[in-house]
């Protein structure tokens, strides 16, 4: 693997497939009474977030502290830290604070990739979201969601997603986990599919490993798995379509749609959902919504990538893999 | 008085002669010259002397910005760079856009003694595109202004650009427009593409200038009057100056060197050094602006000199600073992707560098001259055969953005005369 996780397009199949199968070691902690591992510890990882996001912040320590890390929260917010030079100097007081990973979150694209690469800091760096560009934490956490629930937590190890159909839903232009999704889903061997009004894919797409509809109707009946997209409200002011009504009709997902997916077929959201516009209440709460489980999932994957990046190579738990598939023979 | 015989240089890459300065004028051109009474021999063998380069689209910075670049830094770079005259941009700390600003940058010029400064007037107060700025006085000052540019900004309003260009006729002014469709390019940060589609980066879609231009010449054709198109980016502007050409439109362009070069793949780095408005575009568009500027479609090549701190481009992408300077390196980028590909000769480039910035901006009667008896001794002598690396540390200008540190380009300013007086000699200012 490389040194840092800045685009989920960095990473080569054995790599992913690497994190998917750690990240199943890691989810047995959460089984376990107690829920610590002592793999990281007197490292100090750093969650540097200069976009507010709870919930992907807390996934991140919930992950850092299971591993025994020590963790410092930096919540650079508003208006001191609009000028560019923050990002560096910030950077570099961590550095000399002797910080062994950075954890960042970004309203600008390329954030992370400059602060791996411009030499303002030696530690790895996680991207955890930047601007309009990468999500690669989520991709994975979504490949192994999808894993478990097409392929099985235990016949999956070792598996990619090959021949799966995934669609994805929505505002591609401005997802950053749309994008992830896509290199990863991939490099796993799905077969990607974007649908959205033409307003919302980017000029560009016909270059992405996937194919684009705009028509969910038509895609529905050959999905596996989709995913549904947020769209946010102010979208409808800029022009990106006429109507909240008119999205709803043509791209949200409701439960007569829902009908017309395969009986296997999974519903997924990165969230948070906002129940409505793209998903109605009925889907958000049927069995084949996956949106928990994505929440717990994105721990274990958290997990297994600061452990691939801290920790090393071998198996992350003790009871190794072998051991496993004698008892679940 | 001094007198200095350059020997056995290429006139604008043809005869090897001999040229003797006089003070401030070229005294004779010939072969074989004697050197009797000449105070200073510079042997050019092989040399090519081009008339003084003259710049139409500079960005001094001065007042208001004297972090990046001063009027003296900055014609410094441009002497570095083979320049005898620059255009100053109007987007300055205030706006030039009232006599008493365009007069205190020309007269900083005159001190400066590097390089003729000839200031560009705003169109419009405060470059905000609403009203008007005093443009018959700005004409009448002391810097008898004669371009008037936004640039930075568009001036978007179509019934503003309309006015301009009829206002200015009144006495031979000409507006240089920055083609930005404002809407189409909100939030922008390069090329709208498979890169930007890629980076998260938002897309500047190159109808946005496209669309600008074609309303511009069609606005210029209505009022009979003239219209220049700053730094075209794509292939599609090109098609549409040649078809407004074709019918018989006045309008003139420009490209900069590093759209003639650079490609927006570049910024799949991240560094902001690659950070420019217009945004860097696709390989098909470098080519068609090299073969309009070869053809003539696009008349000059303008460097777009923008100079900024380091602190402005050692961050992320999206806070950095839009531009890059380019007066030292613009000859070398021309020379690589023009002369060496055989779509330029010298005289080509001088007609592109020195002669039209000239005659379009309204200089001609001191600056892109013929390399003749009489005429002012603004000069260029470049060592076309030279190969370095690009070391920003020598530049002269306040600030370093360039993109090409670490990078080979031919070509190199070994002196350069103003009005008979070496602003550089041997590479190095005088
Ligand atoms: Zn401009």
């Amino acid at each position: 693997m490389k040194r840092h996780l800045i685009s989920a397009a960095d990473l080569t199949r054995d790599d992913a497939v690497l994190i998917l199968d750690t990240a199943e070691e890691m989810a047995r902690v959460a089984d376990r009474p107690i829920k610590k591992l002592p793999t990281l510890r007197g490292r100090t990882i750093c969650n540097l977030f200069f976009e507010d996001s709870t919930r992907t912040r807390i996934s991140f320590e919930a992950a850092e502290k299971r591993l025994s890390a020590d963790v410092i929260n930096f919540a650079a917010k508003g208006s001191s830290v609009s000028k560019g030079e923050s990002l560096k100097d910030t950077a570099q007081t961590l550095e000399a604070m002797g910080v062994d990973a950075v954890v960042i979150r970004h309203h600008a694209s390329g954030a992370p990739y400059r602060l791996a690469n411009s030499g303002w800091i030696d530690a790895p760096v996680i991207n955890a979201g930047d601007g309009t560009h990468q999500h690669p934490t989520q991709a994975l956490l979504d490949a192994f969601t999808m894993r478990r629930r097409l392929v099985g937590r235990d016949a999956g190890l070792g598996k990619g997603l090959d021949g799966r159909r995934i669609t994805i839903v929505g505002d591609v232009l401005h997802s950053r986990v749309a994008r992830s999704n896509v290199d990863l889903l991939h490099t796993l061997g799905a077969e990607v599919t974007l649908v959205a009004p033409p307003t919302l894919v980017p000029v560009g797409v016909e270059n992405w490993p996937c194919e684009v509809s705009y028509s969910l109707d038509e895609v529905l009946p050959k999905s596996d798995a989709v995913m549904m997209l947020r769209v946010q409200r102010e979208r409808m002011n800029a022009a990106f379509f006429p109507t909240e009504r008119e999205y709803s009709r043509r791209y949200g997902l409701d439960g007569a749609r829902m009908a017309r997916m395969p009986e296997h077929a999974i519903v997924m959201h990165p969230g948070p959902m906002v129940r409505g516009m793209e998903i109605t209440a009925e889907v958000a709460d049927s069995d084949r919504c996956t949106v928990v489980e994505q929440v717990a999932n994105g721990v274990s994957i958290r997990m297994a990538v600061l452990y691939l990046l801290l920790g090393g190579s071998e198996p992350a738990v003790t009871t190794s893999t072998a051991a496993r598939t004698e008892e679940n023979k | 008085m001094s007198k200095i015989l350059i020997r056995g240089a290429q006139v604008l890459g043809g005869e090897a002669q001999d040229v003797l300065i006089d003070g401030e004028t070229i005294a004779e051109v010939g072969a074989g010259l004697s050197a009797e009474g000449v105070d200073t021999v510079i042997e050019a063998a092989g040399q090519v002397l081009l008339p003084g380069l003259v710049d139409l689209h500079t960005h001094l910075r001065e007042p208001g910005r004297e972090d990046s670049e001063t009027v003296l830094t900055g014609t410094r770079a441009a002497a570095s760079g083979g320049y005898t005259a620059v255009f100053a941009m109007a987007n300055t700390f205030p706006v030039a856009d009232t006599a008493g600003v365009v007069e205190q940058v020309w007269r900083l010029g005159k001190e400066s003694g590097y390089c003729d400064v000839q200031p560009i007037g705003a169109v419009t107060v405060g470059l905000e595109g609403k009203q008007l700025s005093e443009l018959g006085a700005m004409h009448e000052s002391a810097a008898r202004v004669t371009v008037f540019s936004d640039d930075g900004k568009c001036v978007d309003d179509a019934v503003i650009m309309r006015r301009a260009l009829e206002y200015v006729k009144a006495f031979g002014g000409v507006v240089a427009q920055h083609a930005q469709e404002p809407r189409l390019t909100e939030g922008a940060q390069m090329n709208e593409g498979t890169v930007s589609a890629e980076l998260g980066l938002g897309g500047w879609p190159a109808v946005a200038e496209e669309s600008i231009i074609a309303r511009d010449v069609l606005l210029a054709e209505h009022v009979g009057s003239r219209v220049h198109i700053c730094h075209l980016s794509t292939a599609g502007s090109v098609e549409i100056v040649r078809w407004a050409k074709s019918r018989g439109i006045d309008v003139t362009a420009e490209v900069t060197p590093h759209h003639l070069l650079l490609t927006d793949e570049l910024v799949r780095s991240y560094n902001p050094v690659y950070k420019v408005n217009p945004p860097l575009r696709t390989e098909r568009d470098v080519m068609a602006l090299r073969e309009a500027l070869a053809d003539g479609t696009i008349d000059i090549v303008a460097t777009d000199h923008a100079p900024h701190p380091h602190e402005d481009k050692d961050c992320e992408w999206a806070a950095a600073a839009m531009g890059m300077v380019g007066l030292e390196t613009a000859l070398s980028v021309v020379q690589q992707t023009m002369v060496e590909t055989g779509m330029l000769d010298w005289a080509g480039v001088a007609e592109r560098m020195s002669f039209a910035p000239a005659r379009i901006g309204g200089l001609s009667h001191q600056h892109g001259r013929p390399v003749s008896a009489g005429e002012p001794a603004n000069l260029t002598l470049v060592d076309t055969s030279y190969r370095g690396l690009v070391d920003p540390a020598h530049f002269a200008s306040r600030s370093r953005n360039t993109p090409y540190e670490g990078r080979e380009l031919p070509g190199r300013v070994t002196h350069t005369f103003l009005r008979g007086r070496a602003t550089v000699v041997d590479g190095k200012l005088a």
